[in-house]
């Protein structure tokens, strides 16, 4: 699909945006001043961003424990993010979750555990109450290929279908569950989307590393679903670089064949979206700009978010119940 | 069995339940290893690392990620001729298999009189920003569940001799270790002790001031506290519970009646905490106390991310020392010469200083 500078222009800005972050996030991550595990998008940001691109903040969105890019593609707040990764106040849960737990509600990002699977049915339900009260809002659940092996998914899928709920499921098919391949934990040649599609719902399967592919695909499925045209389900296969949790690279370790990780690196999200930009005619000063105005972004952000007071123990008893 | 006399080792708790798992294994084929990552390069903390090469892939399995079914799966199969050992890295995975452990596993032998024998391993994953999902000690909800064992092994040898144990038992055992326990080492006493004598509480220091009963990684905090109560003349007695299903009465009875003084030392929040179930039962039976029983348990309230905001939830060493101050009328200054005698992490959401994340 082919999408017009401007919007191509911010599509890139954001996978950008969040590669930058992320990397920032690894590299000051052994001061362990962010007590908590992170699982890093890098590698798979152009997904998060192409599907976002089509929502709004009256949409709901939830997600795992791999979120960071979920969250920051729907603009949410980035200084919320990084103060919650320091366990301060200024944080979006307070300090209370950490990486592997965010919220925005004001931009839509509802919330992410990281219980594999357990955000599935939650979005559903987020579906099956805009459906009940024929509000035109949609729900999207992102999951990964190792959630898809979750027995509440196929549960979930069923209950989507059958109530047609507005309903997008978005499953990022990186290969791996931690170390383990795809072909250790799923029959080997079976197609995840062939399966969702024969539990009932509407399924497309595109390159999760080519935004224009994601942007495309999201378009006709979001706006398929706001028609009333029940669930759908994409799948979109990219490639995660950094280690499944922490700020390292693990290829030592040896889980991954030789040459793959290379391989992925070279269809870089990233890149492939400058391509386009370059393509498209805009000049590479101004991208440079860009790019600038990002790093000024998060420069800023986090100073402004370490700023931020840390909690009081005493109030770690409040919210227990409403 | 040749009578080689075999040199007593020291192993960490990693190393000795994989020496459990390894020789339980070769005592008995039917053994088979399952659970999420396995034999991947991490190998469960390196308590399944060799697994495979020494027993096969059909013995040392990854699973998908389906813990429900995989639950129900290790059930059928130990229905019929196999002895799984299933693997959750966190207790807080466990519960997507609990209907199976509960409802299924539990009742099984008690309606059709078919052996269970099952043995789940569930790790607690509390410390280091872990946050609410990833760090309950839940055991104290499948205690409540007649039909399944609760191991709670405190120390390397009893994880391995407990392993061993564990895959030896005709019923369901849920083999619970709290993460701060891997990286302690114990004296290996290979004497194939027997399931009963394992469930049986062991007391781990003499002492005739106060009783601390505590279980998993809570006793090392109660030693530690002992210790610093020794350096100032004050003996504490602390107990191993070892089992959560049952508690073994006599042992802490007698231990009570020669102190007069008993401190409980638990994992789980306040409310309802197992604790209290030990306190209740010699309350129920008339011991005599000088002072009134004291519970040192964790806040009611989950484990919040943050260090800073998670600073009470690490009730420990502190916590029973304070409690056996109240219990020894306890001057504020000699509470806090105890207190400064103790072995103290850098923070308290972390055992020690090289214990940090990200996993
Ligand atoms: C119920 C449950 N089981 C296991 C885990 C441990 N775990 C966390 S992330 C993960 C892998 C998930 O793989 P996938 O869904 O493909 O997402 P990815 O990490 O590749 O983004 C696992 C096994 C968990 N958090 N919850």
């Amino acid at each position: 699909m082919t999408i017009v500078v401007e919007k191509l222009l911010d599509l890139y800005s954001q996978i950008h945006l969040i590669r930058r972050i992320e990397e920032k996030i690894a590299e000051e991550y052994h001061q362990q001043t962010m007590r908590c595990p992170v699982h890093l998008s890098i590698g798979q940001e152009a997904v998060a961003v192409g599907v976002s691109a089509h929502l709004n903040s009256n949409d709901r969105v939830y997600s795992n424990h791999r979120a960071h890019a979920h969250y920051l593609a729907l603009n949410a707040n980035l200084e919320s993010l990084i103060a919650e990764l320091h366990g301060l106040e200024n944080g979006c849960c307070g300090g209370r979750g950490g990486s592997m737990h965010l919220i925005d509600l004001e931009k839509g990002f509802a919330g992410s555990t990281p219980i594999v699977g357990a955000t599935v049915p939650i979005a559903m339900g987020a579906a099956f109450a805009f459906k009940q009260q024929k509000r035109s809002h949609i729900a999207v659940s992102y999951l990964g290929d190792g959630c898809f092996e979750e027995g509440v998914v196929y549960e979930s899928l069923n209950f989507a279908a059958l109530h047609r709920l507005p309903i997008l499921f978005v499953l990022e098919n990186n290969q791996y569950s931690v170390y383990t391949r795809l072909k250790q934990r799923q029959p080997e040649g079976r197609s995840i989307s062939k399966l969702a599609a024969a539990m009932g719902v509407s399924v497309l399967h595109g390159d999760g590393n080519c935004i224009d592919d994601v942007y495309g695909l999201a378009a006709q499925a979001i706006a398929q679903i706001r028609a009333g045209k029940g669930p759908y389900f994409i799948e979109l296969d990219t490639y995660r670089w950094p280690e499944h949790c922490g700020p390292s690279d693990d290829d030592h370790l040896g889980y991954r064949p030789q040459g793959e990780l290379a391989a992925w690196k070279a269809r870089c999200p990233l890149q492939y979206a400058k391509t386009l930009l370059v393509q498209a005619g805009v000049a590479l000063n101004h991208i440079q700009q860009l790019e600038q105005k990002n790093s000024k972004k998060i420069e800023s952000a986090w100073v402004k978010a370490l700023n931020g007071l840390t909690p009081n123990p005493k109030k770690a008893a409040e919210g227990v119940y409403v | 069995m040749s009578d080689i006399v075999i040199e007593q080792q020291t192993l960490n708790y990693i190393d000795a339940i994989r020496e459990g798992i390894s020789e339980a294994m070769q005592a008995d084929e039917t053994i088979f290893v399952i659970g999420e990552g396995v034999p991947d390069p991490k190998a469960i903390f390196g308590s399944t690392q060799g697994l495979r090469q020494q027993f096969g892939e059909h013995r040392v399995l990854d699973m998908p990620l389906s813990e429900n079914a995989m639950t129900g799966m290790c059930i059928g199969a130990s229905l019929n001729g196999l002895k799984p050992l299933l693997i959750h890295q966190r207790i807080d995975f466990s519960l997507l298999s609990a209907d199976q452990l509960i409802n299924q596993a539990a009742k099984w032998h008690y309606l059709f009189h078919q052996a269970v024998p099952l043995v789940v391993r569930m790790i607690i994953g509390k410390g280091w920003g872990q946050g609410p999902q990833h760090s309950q000690a839940l055991w104290g909800l499948y205690a409540q569940v007649p039909g399944l064992k609760i191991f709670l092994p405190a120390t390397a040898n009893d994880a391995k001799q407990m392993m061993k144990a564990a895959l030896n038992d005709p019923n369901p055992v849920l083999f619970i270790e709290h993460r701060w326990l891997h990286h302690t080492e114990s004296l290996i006493e290979d004497n194939e002790a027997t399931i009963n004598e394992l469930s049986k509480a062991m007391v781990l220091r003499q002492g005739d001031a106060a009783t601390i009963v505590a279980s998993s990684y809570m006793v090392h905090e109660a030693l530690n506290a002992a210790q610093a109560c020794a350096q100032f003349g004050m003996e504490i007695e602390v107990i191993d519970l070892r089992v959560g299903h049952e508690f073994d009465y006599a042992t802490i009875a007698a231990s009570v009646n020669k102190t007069k003084n008993l401190i409980v030392a638990d994992l789980h929040p306040m409310h309802l905490s197992p604790g209290h179930a030990i306190i209740s039962q010699l309350m129920q039976n008339g011991i005599q106390l000088q002072t009134p029983p004291r519970l040192v348990a964790q806040p009611n309230h989950p484990v919040p991310t943050s260090w800073y905001l998670a600073e009470n939830s690490y009730q420990a060493a502190e916590a029973i020392a304070e409690a056996i101050a109240q219990s020894q009328n306890l001057t504020a200054l000699q509470l806090k010469k105890i207190l400064a005698a103790l072995s103290q992490p850098p923070r308290t959401d972390v055992p020690n200083r090289s214990f940090c994340g990200p996993f």
